[in-house]
């Protein structure tokens, strides 16, 4: 379970974060929304330490995770898994490397078991065979498969996702979708993903909150969501001819 | 200034802590010496013969005097390659070839959240991606200022084969004559803060770099910019120093 108590982040006079607190819970799809420029990913990387809080504080599984120096964390982050936006892959390396790259620093397996590791990594999400290409040679859906094999190498107890859908096609988005939230389950992860797709919205979300000039505006699940009376969210939610004829449906 | 050169102290502090795994390390220094050494080798080569053979003629025309023998051509043109040509301008175009490589390749792992993956993974980025290329950088520039040296006098001799301006033999009775051990030491000196300064200065310029595409070509810019910068003043420090 991750806690959010409070954060408030302010870059220069600019306050994005307005005092959000979010409990995420172990096992459950947790879905962070809002419109472009809402806060999602600054409250993504203040969870994580990639942003320190300006106020606030994160506890993972009860530690308070904003107090720690970078050392004392890092018992924390090899238990941590995430898929970025633009999947973050390093280039220079390929796809099984990437996959080994944290087995390496952080575990004391023979080579032979890494490369076991990776290859289930990589069968997992349906790219057996492909351990041999560099990251430049991969589509955008494969480059985000390699993402979730390589973040789920160290089986996290949590797993971190930044716009898993961006830039793919709907079909791809949708194996994107429930591959997470197989892993989630099959690994009993806390999950926190960052989106605006509404698919996904629909499809994982278990557990949502939309943010909204950097606060908290709403909190609930995907079979709530439709049947909000909040304005800003339907207004978010339904933008679509195609969403608001669903709702006319539901 | 003074903000920056604190950030530049503080990353090189982190870039030194103790490494999650000497084996991981050890690989990425290995494989930056190879790049820095072996990667650059084809330009120091050409850039040092030449250089040399130039230097040679223009000494021996300078010199053209009854009252002066050839053979001082030979000394002065050793001279000035072990201790000014072969560190400081070897330097120079490694900060071109080396600095830049390694400030875009740490600039672009900055802007595609490579480098936050790192830290993400709870692996010390500075020291995992800074640490091997500066440590690559002051073993292999050392050697590569000493093929430099041997490549510079080498192609003086050239230069006097091809030229009528002083004979070989001149040329070699000038280059053995009073061979002093502390040109070599100062140009080893030279040679190892030289590689210091290209790879931090790089490293640092690409490590803070934010935004995209435009602001690599920048960080990288800046980087060769300051480093050649910072070469040339610790040249004359060093210089001043040791002679």
């Amino acid at each position: 379970m991750i806690e959010v108590k409070d954060i408030v982040k302010t870059f220069g006079e600019n306050e994005v974060l307005k005092g959000i607190s979010a409990i995420f819970q172990t096992g459950k799809n947790n879905l962070i929304i809002g419109g472009s420029g809402s806060g999602k990913t600054t409250m993504l990387k203040c969870i994580v330490g990639l942003h320190e809080p300006t106020k606030g504080q994160v506890f993972f599984d009860g530690e308070n995770f904003t107090e720690m120096d970078f050392e004392q964390r890092v018992p924390i982050r090899t238990q941590i898994g995430m898929l970025f936006q633009n999947s973050a892959l390093f280039d220079s390396m390929t796809v099984e490397e990437n996959i080994m790259f944290p087995l390496n620093l952080f575990t004391n397996q023979s080579i032979a078991e890494k490369r076991d590791r990776a290859n289930f990594c990589l069968e997992r999400v349906n790219l057996k065979g492909r351990n041999k290409l560099f990251p430049a040679e991969l589509s955008g859906g494969m480059k985000k498969r390699v993402g979730i094999a390589r973040a789920i190498s160290m089986e996290p107890k949590y797993l971190f996702v930044d716009e898993p859908n961006s830039g793919l096609d709907p079909k791809t988005s949708i194996l994107i979708d429930e591959l997470i939230a197989e892993l989630t389950i099959e690994y009993q992860m806390t999950t926190v993903v960052v989106t605006h797709d509404m698919n996904s919205v629909m499809g994982i979300g278990d557990h949502i909150i939309f943010l909204h000039q950097g606060q908290k505006w709403w909190e609930g699940s995907n079979k709530e969501i439709a049947h909000t009376d909040n304005q800003e969210l339907n207004d978010f939610v339904f933008a679509s001819k195609f969403m608001q004829a669903a709702k006319e449906k539901l | 200034m003074f903000t920056s050169f604190g950030k530049y102290i503080l990353l090189l502090r982190l870039s030194f802590k103790r490494p999650e795994k000497f084996k991981v390390y050890w690989a990425e220094i290995m494989r930056e010496m190879v790049s820095v050494g072996i990667g650059s080798l084809g330009i120091i080569a050409i850039i040092s013969v030449f250089i040399g053979a130039a230097t040679t003629i223009q000494v021996a025309f300078q010199l053209a005097s009854p009252l002066v023998p050839l053979s001082i051509a030979g000394k002065i043109s050793r001279d000035s390659n072990i201790l000014e040509f072969s560190p400081t301008i070897s330097s120079l175009v490694l900060a071109g070839r080396v600095g830049s490589n390694f400030a875009s390749q740490i600039g672009t792992m900055r802007v595609t959240e490579q480098i936050d993956a790192l830290e993400i993974m709870g692996v010390n980025a500075p020291g995992y991606l800074i640490s091997p290329k500066i440590l690559a950088s002051i073993t292999m520039v050392p050697v590569l200022v000493i093929v430099s040296i041997t490549l510079g006098i080498t192609g003086g001799y050239i230069a006097c084969l091809a030229g009528s301006e002083i004979t070989p033999a001149d040329y070699v009775a000038g280059v053995v004559d009073g061979f002093d051990g502390l040109t070599i030491r100062v140009a080893l000196v030279k040679a190892f803060v030289f590689g210091f300064l290209i790879a931090s200065i790089c490293a640092y310029q690409g490590f803070y770099t934010s935004g995209g595409a435009l602001e690599v070509g920048q960080s990288a810019t800046r980087g060769v910019v300051y480093s050649c910068v910072m070469i040339l003043f610790a040249d004359l420090i060093i210089t001043r120093l040791m002679l």
